[in-house]
Order: C-alpha cells, then sequence, then structure tokens
C-alpha cells in the first residue's frame, strides 16, 4: 500500500507530461478529459491512503533515491506522509479534483486548453510534492513549483500584456519571499547539519535554547518566505492582481492550495517557531494586520474576483493570527475548511462571470438570483461560512477555534483584531452578494445571463458546498501526532466568547443588511466626497502599497537599469581603446614628410639628452 | 594515448570539412556532425570505463590522474607534451563534445557561405579547448590557450552578426582578439616567472604542472603570480570589470560562435582557475578569496542588471551569463566540497541552458529576421513548439529546482554560506534579480498582443531533436545529479584539500608586504 504514495504526484505528472506533448492532437475535450481524470486518480489514491491511515494512524517515510550526496549535504527524494501531509493531500487532491471538473465547464470553447490542463496538472504535482517532502529542499522543489505554475496560470491569457505582467509581478514578490527562504535553510543546515524535518524538529531544541538569536534569525527567515507565499503584509501586493487568471485558478491555485502554504510551512516547522516566540508574535501581529488591512481594502472592490482576493488574504491573515498565538491545529483547521468555502466562492463566481460573458463588474451586474440559482445558493452558503455564521457553517468552526486560541493564550489585542475583522467579513461578503445578485442588473450582459448547465457545472458546486456547511467541520483532521496540541482554558470563557462571535458576525450581516439594501443612497452619497471619498479611494487601493512600491522600488530599479544600460564599466575600460587611438592620431600628425621638421626635432632632441647628461653629471 | 586522439580528431576533422567543401555544401556539415560525435562517444566511453572517484584513504599528497599521456618536445627547457585527465576535464570535454555536436546541428542551414572553412574554424576551437582542458604541462596549456583564440576569431570577424549602434563584427571580434590576447599575455609572463622560480630554486627548467606546484615560493612572488594567472581566467570567466568582451562577441558571433562561446569557452576560466589559479598557489588564493568573491558578487548584479536592460535578445543572454559566472566564482573561491562540486555542476547546467537559449534565439531569427525584442511579443501561439521549450530554458535558467542549475546554484550557496554566511545572503538575492531578467525575456518575447497575423513555420526534426535533448539533460541531471557529480568528486575533494590546508587566510595586502 505504501507504494501508492508516490502515485499522487506522478499520476498529475503523467497528466503533464501527456498533455505537453499531445501537440494539439488531444482537442478541447480530450485535453481536460487527461487533465480530470489524472487529478481524480491521484485523489483516488489519497482516498485510499486516508483509508489506510484511519486503520494505522502511523506516519511513515519513503525514500525514493538520493537528490545529492556531498560530504554531509544529503538531501534525498523522501515523502513522509503524516496527519499534516495527509490533510493537505486531501484538500489539495479533493478540492483539486473539484476544481479541475469545474474547469472542464469555465474553459470550454476557449483557446489553449492543453496548456491550462498541462499547467493545472504540473501545479497539483508541486503542490503534493511541496507537502510530502520530508526535507526542506524537496520542500522547496514544490514551493518554485507551484509558484512557477501560479506564474504560468494567470499569465494565460497572454495576448493582454496586463495579464504577463500581473504574472510576472506575482512571480517576482513571492520569489523575493523565496529568497529568505532560501537563506533560512542555508543557515538551518549550517547549524544544525541537516534539512530532514523531522530531524531539523529534534535537533532544534538540543542546539538552541528559547529565545536564541540564531534561532530567531531562522524562524525570521521561514517567515520571509512564508509571507510571500501567503500574500501577508509586506509582500502581498500580488495576490489581487493575480486574479487575471482564468477563475479556476484564482479557486485553486490563489485560494485553496498554494497561497496557504505560508501556514503550512510555518506549521511544519512550529519546532523552531517555538523556540523563537517573538518571532511567533510576530507572525500573528502580521496576520491580524494583513486581515484587517485586506478586509477594509474588500470593502472598497468593484471587481467580484478582487473581492475574493482580498477577502483570501483576510481569512489567510486569520491563520496566521493563529499560528502566531500558538494554535497550529487552528491554523489548519481553518485552511481546510476556507479551502472548501473560498473555492465554493471562486466558482460560484466563475459560473457567474461565464453567465454574465465575463462581466466581472459588481456595478455592472445585479439582480441575478433568479437567473443564476446555482451559482446564488453558492455564494449564500460560501459567504455563509465566510462570515462565520453560527452553528451551521464550516467557517463559524474553524474561525470560532482561532478566536479561542487567541483568548486562551492571553493575546487579548490579538483576539480583538479578530473580532473585528469578523464585522469587516459580514460586512464585506453582504455588500458583495446584494451587489452582485440583488438590485436591478447594471448592464445588458447581467440581464441576459444564462446559466451553465451540466454536470461539470453543477456537481463541484454542490459538493462543495455541502463541505462548507456543518458538514465540512465534521472532518476532524488528524493533527495530534504531528502538531502541539491547543492552548486549553474555562469551557465558561469558551462558550462565551462563541455567543460573542455570533453576535459580531450576524451584527455585521444586519449593518450588512441594512446598508446594502435599505440605505444604498446614502452609502453612495458618503463614498462620493469629503472623508469618505477619500477612504473609499484608500481602500479600493488596498491602503496605496502598489503606488508605494512603484515609487520606492520599481521606479528607482527601471531608471538604474537604464542608466546602466550602455554599460558604464565596459565605456571606461573602452577608455584605454581610446586613448591609444587618440595617441595614434596625435603621433600620426607628426608624420608630415617635411624633411627640415625631422631635422628640427632630432637637433632638439640631442640637445634635451645632452643638457640632461651633463645636469646629471 | 586516446587523449591525444581526443585532440587530434577535431583537427584533423576541420582539415577533412575545408577540403570537403569541394564536393559541395554537404559533406562539410556531416564531417563535422560525424567528428564531434566521435569526440563525445570517446569520452563517454572513457567515462563508462574509467573510475574516477576518489580512492579510498587517498591524502591529497600526490597528483593522481585516470590517464596520463606524455612525450618530450623540448627538452631544453623542460617542455612536454603531457596531457592528462581526471573527472573533471572529463566532465568538461564531454561538455565540449556534445555542444559541438550542437554548434554543427544549429548551423546546418544558418551557415551558406565557405562552409568548409567555417567548420574547419569550429573544429579547431573545440581542438583547442580539448587541449586546454587536458594539457597539465603549462606551455603546452599556453599553446592550447592561445590555440583557441585564433579560430574563434574568424568565426566572429567572417560569419558575424552586425548588431545595433554601429557594433560591427569586426570590431566585436578585435575586441574579443585584445582582451584574451593580452590576459593571455600576463599569464605567459606568470607561468614564466612560476619555472624561473623553480628554476632558482632546483636549477632545473620544467613546465610540468606537478613539478611545478612544489615550488617554494615567496609570499609577495606568489600573490603577484597568482594574480597573472588570475587576470588570465578572469577574462575568460568573464569578471566584471574585465566583461567588456564579451556582450559583443556573444551578440555579433553566429549562433554556433555563441554555443561555444557560453557553452564552453567560458568554462575554460573556471577550469583554470580549479585547475591552475587554486592548486598552485593556494595560500595566496586563500588570502585573495575575499576579493575574488566580491568581484563575483559585483558580476552577479552587474550582469543581471546589464540584463534587463538590453533590446538585443542575445546581448540579454550574454549578460545574463556574467551574472551566472559570478556565482562560478563565489563557489570557487569559497572553496568548500560542497560549494566547489556546485561550481561544476553550474558549469554544466549554464552550458546546456544557456546554449539552448542561443539556439531558440537563432531560431527567432531565422524566422522573424531579428533579434530586437522590441519587435517581438504575443509570439507564442505563432511559433509552435519553440515558446514552450525557450519556457523550459528560461525556468532552467532562473533556477528552477528540478533542474540542474538549481542544484549547482544551490549547492555553491550552500557551500558557502558556512564560510562567508554575508556573501551567500547578498548572493541569494541575485535570485530575484535572476527571475526578472529571465521573466522579462519571456514577456518581451512572447506574451503581449501578437504583432501580426499568421504562423511562423513550427521546429523541424532536427531542431526539435536539439531542444528535446538539451532539456532532458537539464531535467535528468537536476533530478539524478549524482553521477555528474560523482566523477568530478575525486578532484574538487583535492582541491577542497589544497584549499583548506592552506595557511589561515592572512589579508592579500599583507602578503603583499604591505602595498
Amino acid at each position: 500500500m505504501t507504494l501508492l504514495l508516490p502515485l499522487t504526484f506522478l499520476l498529475p505528472l503523467a497528466g503533464t507530461l501527456i498533455l505537453a506533448f499531445s501537440h494539439a492532437r488531444l482537442g478541447v475535450r480530450g485535453s481536460a478529459w487527461v487533465g480530470v481524470t489524472s487529478v481524480g486518480l491521484a485523489a483516488l489514491v489519497t482516498a485510499l491512503l486516508t483509508y489506510q491511515f484511519i486503520g494505522a494512524p502511523r506516519a511513515y517515510e519513503m525514500t525514493l533515491w538520493r537528490w545529492i550526496a556531498v560530504g554531509d549535504f544529503q538531501p534525498t527524494f523522501g515523502l513522509r506522509l503524516d496527519g499534516l501531509s495527509l490533510t493537505m493531500l486531501g484538500v489539495i487532491t479533493g478540492v483539486g479534483l473539484l476544481i479541475h471538473w469545474f474547469a472542464a465547464w469555465y474553459m470550454h470553447g476557449e483557446e489553449g486548453v492543453t496548456r491550462f490542463y498541462a499547467y493545472m496538472n504540473l501545479f497539483v504535482a508541486s503542490m503534493v510534492l511541496l507537502v510530502l517532502g520530508d526535507n526542506l529542499l524537496l520542500l522547496f522543489l514544490g514551493w518554485e513549483g507551484v509558484g512557477l505554475c501560479s506564474y504560468l496560470l494567470i499569465g494565460h491569457y497572454y495576448h493582454t500584456a496586463a495579464n504577463g505582467w500581473a504574472a510576472f509581478k506575482a512571480f517576482i514578490v513571492t520569489r523575493i519571499g523565496d529568497a529568505f527562504l532560501a537563506i533560512g535553510l542555508f543557515l538551518l543546515f549550517h547549524e544544525l547539519g541537516t534539512l530532514n524535518v523531522a530531524e531539523i524538529l529534534q535537533r532544534a531544541p538540543e542546539a538552541w535554547s528559547a529565545g536564541d538569536p540564531t534561532v530567531q534569525l531562522a524562524a525570521l527567515l521561514l517567515l520571509g518566505g512564508a509571507l510571500g507565499k501567503s500574500a501577508q503584509l509586506p509582500l502581498h501586493t500580488w495576490l489581487a492582481d493575480a486574479m487575471a487568471g482564468p477563475t479556476p485558478v484564482s479557486a485553486l491555485i490563489h485560494a485553496a492550495t498554494m497561497v496557504t502554504a505560508g501556514v503550512y510551512l510555518i506549521a511544519r516547522m512550529h519546532g523552531v517557531f517555538l523556540l523563537a516566540p517573538d518571532v511567533l508574535l510576530l507572525v500573528g501581529v502580521i496576520g491580524a494586520l494583513t486581515l484587517l488591512m485586506a478586509a477594509f481594502a474588500a470593502l472598497a472592490q468593484t471587481d467580484i474576483k478582487r473581492v475574493l482576493a482580498y477577502s483570501t488574504m483576510s481569512q489567510i491573515g486569520y491563520m496566521f493570527l493563529a499560528l502566531g498565538v500558538g494554535g497550529f491545529e487552528a491554523a489548519i483547521f481553518h485552511l481546510m475548511t476556507h479551502a472548501f468555502f473560498k473555492a465554493l466562492l471562486f466558482l460560484s463566481a466563475g459560473a457567474v462571470i461565464v453567465s454574465c460573458h465575463h462581466e466581472q463588474d459588481i456595478r455592472r451586474l445585479g439582480g441575478l438570483w433568479q437567473r443564476l440559482p446555482l451559482a446564488y445558493a453558492g455564494f449564500v452558503v460560501g459567504g455563509a461560512a465566510l462570515a462565520a455564521l453560527p452553528l451551521v457553517t464550516a467557517g463559524f468552526y474553524s474561525k470560532d477555534e482561532i478566536l479561542w486560541q487567541a483568548l486562551a493564550s492571553g493575546h487579548g489585542g490579538l483576539l480583538l483584531a479578530g473580532l473585528l475583522g469578523a464585522l469587516l467579513t459580514s460586512l464585506y461578503t453582504l455588500r458583495l452578494i446584494v451587489g452582485v445578485f440583488h438590485g436591478k442588473p447594471g448592464s445588458d450582459n447581467a440581464r441576459d445571463a444564462e446559466s451553465g448547465s451540466g454536470l461539470a457545472h453543477g456537481l463541484p458546486l454542490i459538493v462543495l458546498a455541502l463541505l462548507s456547511t456543518l458538514l465540512g467541520a465534521w472532518i476532524e483532521p488528524p493533527l495530534g501526532a504531528v502538531l502541539p496540541g491547543p492552548h486549553e482554558g474555562g469551557e465558561g470563557w469558551h462558550l462565551a466568547l462563541e455567543i460573542m462571535a455570533s453576535g459580531v458576525a450576524l451584527a455585521g450581516i444586519a449593518l450588512g443588511a441594512w446598508l446594502f439594501l435599505r440605505r444604498q443612497a446614502w452609502l453612495a452619497d458618503i463614498v462620493s466626497h469629503g472623508w469618505g471619498a477619500k477612504s473609499w479611494r484608500l481602500w479600493h487601493h488596498a491602503w496605496g502599497f502598489d503606488t508605494g512600491y512603484d515609487r520606492l522600488l520599481v521606479s528607482p530599479y527601471r531608471s538604474l537599469v537604464a542608466w546602466m544600460r550602455s554599460d558604464v564599466v565596459d565605456a571606461v575600460v573602452g577608455l584605454v581603446a581610446r586613448l591609444a587611438w587618440w595617441l595614434h592620431v596625435g603621433l600620426a600628425r607628426t608624420q608630415t614628410g617635411k624633411l627640415r621638421l625631422y631635422a628640427a626635432s632630432m637637433v632638439l632632441g640631442a640637445t634635451l639628452v645632452l643638457v640632461a647628461m651633463a645636469l646629471a653629471a | 594515448m586516446a587523449l591525444v586522439w581526443l585532440i587530434l580528431i577535431p583537427f584533423i576533422g576541420g582539415l577533412l570539412c575545408w577540403q570537403g567543401e569541394r564536393w559541395g555544401d554537404q559533406p562539410p556539415r556531416w564531417i563535422a556532425l560525424g567528428t564531434m560525435l566521435l569526440v563525445l562517444l570517446i569520452t563517454l566511453g572513457l567515462w563508462w570505463h574509467g573510475d574516477y572517484r576518489l580512492p579510498a584513504g587517498a591524502e591529497a599528497e600526490a597528483v593522481s590522474w585516470a590517464i596520463e599521456w606524455r612525450a618530450v618536445w623540448i627538452p631544453r627547457f623542460g617542455i612536454e607534451v603531457h596531457l592528462a585527465l581526471d573527472g573533471l576535464s572529463l566532465v568538461l570535454i564531454a561538455l565540449t563534445g556534445l555542444l559541438g555536436v550542437l554548434a554543427v546541428l544549429c548551423s546546418w542551414h544558418e551557415i551558406g557561405r565557405r562552409v568548409g572553412f567555417f567548420h574547419l574554424n569550429l573544429l579547431w576551437i573545440l581542438a583547442g579547448v580539448v587541449g586546454v582542458f587536458l594539457a597539465i604541462d603549462l606551455f603546452l596549456f599556453f599553446f592550447f590557450w592561445e590555440m583557441m583564440l585564433v579560430p574563434m576569431y574568424f568565426l566572429i570577424a567572417l560569419w558575424g552578426h552586425s548588431g545595433s549602434r554601429g557594433r560591427t563584427r569586426i570590431g566585436a571580434a578585435t575586441k574579443f582578439f585584445i582582451y584574451t590576447q593580452a590576459s593571455g599575455l600576463l599569464m605567459l609572463v606568470a607561468i614564466l616567472g612560476l619555472v624561473f622560480a623553480h628554476y632558482n630554486a632546483t636549477g632545473e627548467y620544467t613546465f610540468s604542472y606537478a613539478a611545478l606546484r612544489e615550488t617554494p615560493l615567496s609570499d609577495e612572488l606568489s600573490v603577484w603570480l597568482m594574480l597573472g594567472f588570475f587576470f588570465a581566467f578572469a577574462v575568460k570567466l568573464p569578471v566584471v570589470p574585465f566583461h567588456g568582451w564579451l556582450p559583443d562577441a556573444h551578440a555579433q558571433a553566429p549562433t554556433a560562435g555563441s554555443v561555444d562561446l557560453a557553452g564552453i569557452l567560458l568554462k575554460t576560466g573556471a577550469y583554470g582557475m580549479l585547475r591552475f589559479a587554486l592548486p598552485l598557489f593556494p595560500e595566496a588564493s586563500q588570502a585573495f578569496a575575499p576579493v575574488a568573491m566580491g568581484l563575483g558578487l559585483v558580476g552577479i548584479f552587474y550582469g543581471a542588471l546589464l540584463a534587463c536592460g538590453q533590446q538585443d535578445i542575445k546581448r540579454l543572454i550574454a549578460y545574463t551569463s556574467i551574472s551566472h559566472m559570478g556565482f562560478v566564482l563565489i563557489g570557487i573561491y569559497a572553496g568548500t566540497e560542497l560549494a566547489l562540486q556546485g561550481v561544476v555542476a553550474l558549469m554544466v547546467a549554464h552550458a546546456f541552458s544557456t546554449s539552448a537559449l542561443f539556439i531558440i534565439s537563432g531560431q527567432i531569427y531565422e524566422r522573424l529576421h531579428t533579434r530586437d525584442m522590441r519587435e517581438m511579443g504575443g509570439l507564442w501561439g505563432r511559433m509552435g513548439s519553440l515558446p514552450g521549450f525557450m519556457l523550459c530554458f528560461v525556468v532552467a535558467s532562473l533556477g528552477m529546482p528540478g533542474t540542474v542549475n538549481f542544484v549547482g546554484e544551490f549547492m555553491i550557496l550552500f557551500g558557502s554560506f558556512p564560510v562567508v554566511p554575508w556573501v551567500a545572503a547578498i548572493a541569494s538575492a541575485g535570485l530575484v534579480l535572476a527571475a526578472i531578467y529571465s521573466l522579462l525575456l519571456m514577456q518581451r518575447v512572447h506574451y503581449g498582443p501578437p504583432r501580426g497575423e499568421g504562423r511562423f513555420a513550427d521546429l523541424d526534426r532536427r531542431e526539435y531533436a536539439m531542444m528535446l535533448g538539451l532539456l532532458a539533460l537539464v531535467l535528468l541531471l537536476g533530478l539524478f545529479p549524482q553521477p555528474l557529480l560523482e566523477t568530478s568528486g575525486a578532484t574538487m575533494h583535492e582541491v577542497q584539500q589544497l584549499f583548506s590546508d592552506a595557511a589561515a587566510p592572512t589579508s592579500i595586502t599583507e602578503l603583499m608586504g604591505g602595498l
């Protein structure tokens, strides 16, 4: 049975290879079939592995081959299956399969379907390697692989230059984080002599006491990598632009899986972070700041996908907050439920977008709830989970766990940020749903929307909707043996918090309903001038990070490149050649052919030599 | 004797190509292809049958070679024809054979004038390079070092392209020649200085590598001699203030010339440092290491920044070479076994990915008749499988894990971090810049709105095979680098021993007598 494990990444990889070398012989249907089947088989294998793991919950490792062996440097192609990687594997292949399937409907009739599925399959393979790798170098392979696929898929519609630049930005910004992660790897290997995760976790407490500067630095560097991948402050700017890709890509890569890789990394390396309490706290603070920053930004977006993008950032902020207070299990639990409901929201958004002839502007949509009942249902269920509607949604249980961990560990400030975030979440969710499905259609595209049909369109939405409810929360990730247990506290406090969080969520929804259904005119008036307009602009541009980075980094870089373009150093070295040329020209001038001049200079030279000799004597 | 044949075969093959021109354009191509395949097969045979692993318990006392061949040349000065092969030279010769085959293949349609003479020059360059990798008599080494220069000059001057802004192919060829020639002369002076120092100490003239390694040298003299060698190799590598010849030569050379330049000629610089500069002057090199690594850092950033600003696709790729060679320089002077092995991997990786990119720019040129990226854009859907291959090699050149480029770069960084953490950390920022210039290349050539209707010719079978072969090698060695690393392991271990046995680093100015 253990031999099944490599199949989880080999099957999608095989899909990629088949698609890459098909030379467009497969056609749209054939490509979709290959793409969906390969991930489907991987999901099947994962189901078998899960069944087996439930029977005998033991972590196991298998080494496929020695990758590099020079001296102490012995990274392997080794896989490790434990509760954490199994949870991730389930999300990747399970949600991945549903999204691949949905994409068969979404991408139908578009150009480049083969390319699309080749990249999607490659993404799944890389992501599986990321979570299964038993050492940090193999994790890094998956880490860069998913980044590459993200780049390729954001730039899928390459005819528009802006999409290419969005892809470019995504890759470069995450790569900045990756460089930190790489340095972190160098440091860890130098200090501990291994890259194997289990050995690192074992040796770290032996090598360092808590708060040791070296381990703080190592944790900080790992955090740098996580911030880039998971779009947290200050490396978050790429995610909103990444929405240029096809919507299933946004669902799979930029909501459910890749962007949560940073959360996975920190959870996986928890032993290092626990030795660096200051850095761990920083993780939580960054999470809290990001969740608030992004929630405000989500309030002021007009593009349906950008709302969801900022919402994703905000929800990952919650996961970072959970990690920061030591609630590792809560973070992974929220990672899982978030994958369900955010994938649902993105796919529903995809359904809306295709039905409305690729209209994405909320202001030009509206009144769609009768025309697109399934997408509406998806939005309502997903939105309820996102807003953590009490008791019936999966999001409630996972977010509640995060807030409880913040309280139980005594981080009042972070708890407050989480509660405020919950209020904002309800607000922007309601604004989105009302804007898209209620009111009057804002354009012809919305007026003649045609609902999608067929199994590929319906089934993924229905399954994800079910998983976003209470049913999803019943799935209990087997994390006990991998991650440190949750903070405990009085049950009474927990109940009080639950009631309070529910109250906040409901209050947000009530406030939202009142504002967006009853007070639209008043709201429009507020945001059109004065402070309202200013904050709208600020939030719409997500606090102006892009402009700031442009001025601070991008423009200087471009000027530097432009200034150096002609190779300054070469020009300086070229002066030697220039000098020789000038000497040549100058001396050539003296060669006049006039005998008198030659004789005169000879006499002059001889005199000078004689005078010099006389003086020397 | 096999070693002599490795040099003689391309040499004779070149003559045959030249004469073969009488029967038309095809015979020289086939002769050249056969010749390089033969060289490649011989090296593979040597690899298959030889044992290049470190002998158990061996110490770096005596110089040990897998195969050796010697004959007297000028006995009066102790000059011999002394060839020797170890793992490092084997890897590089195999690379030469392989890239030789590719160089012949990629010129198949590109070169239409004086085909025979073209292949004569091409093969003689390769003969010279093989000689450089085999010679361990310093006089002979210098001989081959100069010998690869002249045919390269002709290759650029006669079959090159003219560049933008008045850059002529003759100018580029002359620049290349003067840079290399001047630095070669400095090396000759250093070689002679070393020989005379050896004569003064022992009363015997010899150019033998093994003997000269034992020469007792004063600190000051060893620094000056080391600098003489370093300068020659630094120009070839190239190291930043001495890189001026490279962008012009690469951009103006025909595709085969660029492939050979990037793939092999640059590697002679790194080879020279590993074979001569470090082992002959370990103490001086140890003291010089901070400067060299500083230059490596400068190279990484300077090359990357300039690459971003280029409009000529070949100039862009040329500047990326400078950036990659910065990593090589850091790895060599970090001197740990891991870093040195990384250098070998990165040399191989750079040869594959950069040659592939040059071949691709040649293929684009054959279809678009321009190398100016301002006239490209939106080519993705219009060129069949070319963009896909280009993507793969661009991604390799930015160091994507799974490719051998990643193995090389990361081994260098892992290996140098314990010695010089700051250098490794700063060099890591080069990873970001590598991503910027690599993706800019994709963005400018293949993304964006298409500039016209219709499709260009897809890759033909010859072009497809070249690309697929290179891609397979990049991925195979990226996932299974051990065969490569084991071949060069013993040599690199020896270099590392010498380097680490050298006295604790003194500052270079101290060695030079407080200048």
